[in-house]
């Protein structure tokens, strides 16, 4: 005999409910990646082998921080919802998939607040 | 009425070791692998904007082990994992707006895809080593 009527014990088992803004999240990022991430592969290739005083300058020139900024939040937020339905795809185990959830959330903030700093370091400092 | 005692075997779905494989198919597991490397990419990226604001000393560092045949190696599978996901991306909200899902559309801009993925991923390196 539990304290819980059978109602409560299956209510908000059912849909999140918020699946049409984590879709519409998805997109919006995706349109937003287009450019951002052919600006970065652009300055990503062009600064191999260059040494530190040039590849600083130009990632510090306001343009380049502006859009590495922007860059590091879209794919951060378009990495974390992509990666959150693999990992409901293939994880069924409700305490495992809830832990991979919040690794997940935790690596993506971690890798938008590190770009983040970096970015604005490197803005500030030249 | 069917007997509802009697446990019955469910028909399984076929899987992928079932079918052929075919380039639509192959091309939709590449959106996801792009994805993910993509995702685990995200860590070398952040890694070598670190390096810059540190400083030379470590960046020279990091932008010695990219600047190997190792690393530009790791560089260029890294672009095309991009663009490759970027035109599977595309592709995808072309679909999301109900269209391009005729069987000849599918398998012609499945080709589009991994053939402009590599066409693009070519000249980006062509046109960013010109600029240098
Ligand atoms: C360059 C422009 C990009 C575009 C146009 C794009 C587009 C998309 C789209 C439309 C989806 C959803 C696919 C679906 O519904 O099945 C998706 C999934 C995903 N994207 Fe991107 N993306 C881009 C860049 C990136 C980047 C830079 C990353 C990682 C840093 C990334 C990681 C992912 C992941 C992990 C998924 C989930 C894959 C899956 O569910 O199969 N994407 N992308």
């Amino acid at each position: 005999m539990s304290l819980r009527t059978p109602l409560s014990k299956v209510r908000g088992l059912g849909s999140a409910k918020d699946g049409t803004e984590h879709w519409w999240h998805q997109r919006v990022t995706a349109v937003a990646n287009i450019p951002l991430v052919l600006i970065f592969a652009f300055v990503l290739i062009n600064s191999v082998g260059k040494p530190h005083a040039e590849v600083a300058a130009l990632l510090g020139s306001p343009l380049v921080v502006i859009a590495l900024l922007m860059m590091i939040g879209s794919i951060t937020w378009h990495m974390r919802l992509g990666m959150q339905v693999i990992i409901e795809d293939y994880i069924s185990s409700e305490g495992r998939k809830i832990a991979a959830l919040m690794a997940n959330t935790f690596f993506c903030a971690a890798m938008a607040v590190a770009g983040g700093f970096a970015i604005l370091k490197l803005g500030f400092a030249s | 009425m069917t007997n509802s005692d009697v446990p019955r075997e469910r028909p399984l779905s076929p899987h992928l070791q079932v079918y052929s494989p075919m380039l639509t198919m192959m091309m939709s597991i590449v959106h996801r692998i792009t994805g993910s490397a993509l995702y685990f990419g995200t860590f070398l990226v952040v890694w070598w904007l670190i390096a810059a604001a540190s400083g030379p000393a470590y960046f020279d560092l990091v932008n010695g082990f990219f600047s190997s045949w190792f690393g530009r190696l790791i560089l260029f599978g890294y672009t095309w994992a991009a663009i490759n996901h970027m035109l599977g991306g595309i592709k995808h909200l072309f679909w999301d707006t109900g269209r391009g899902f005729e069987l000849e559309t599918v398998e012609r801009n499945a080709r589009l895809t991994l053939g402009g993925s590599i066409v693009l991923t070519i000249l980006l390196w062509v046109i960013a080593y010109g600029v240098k």
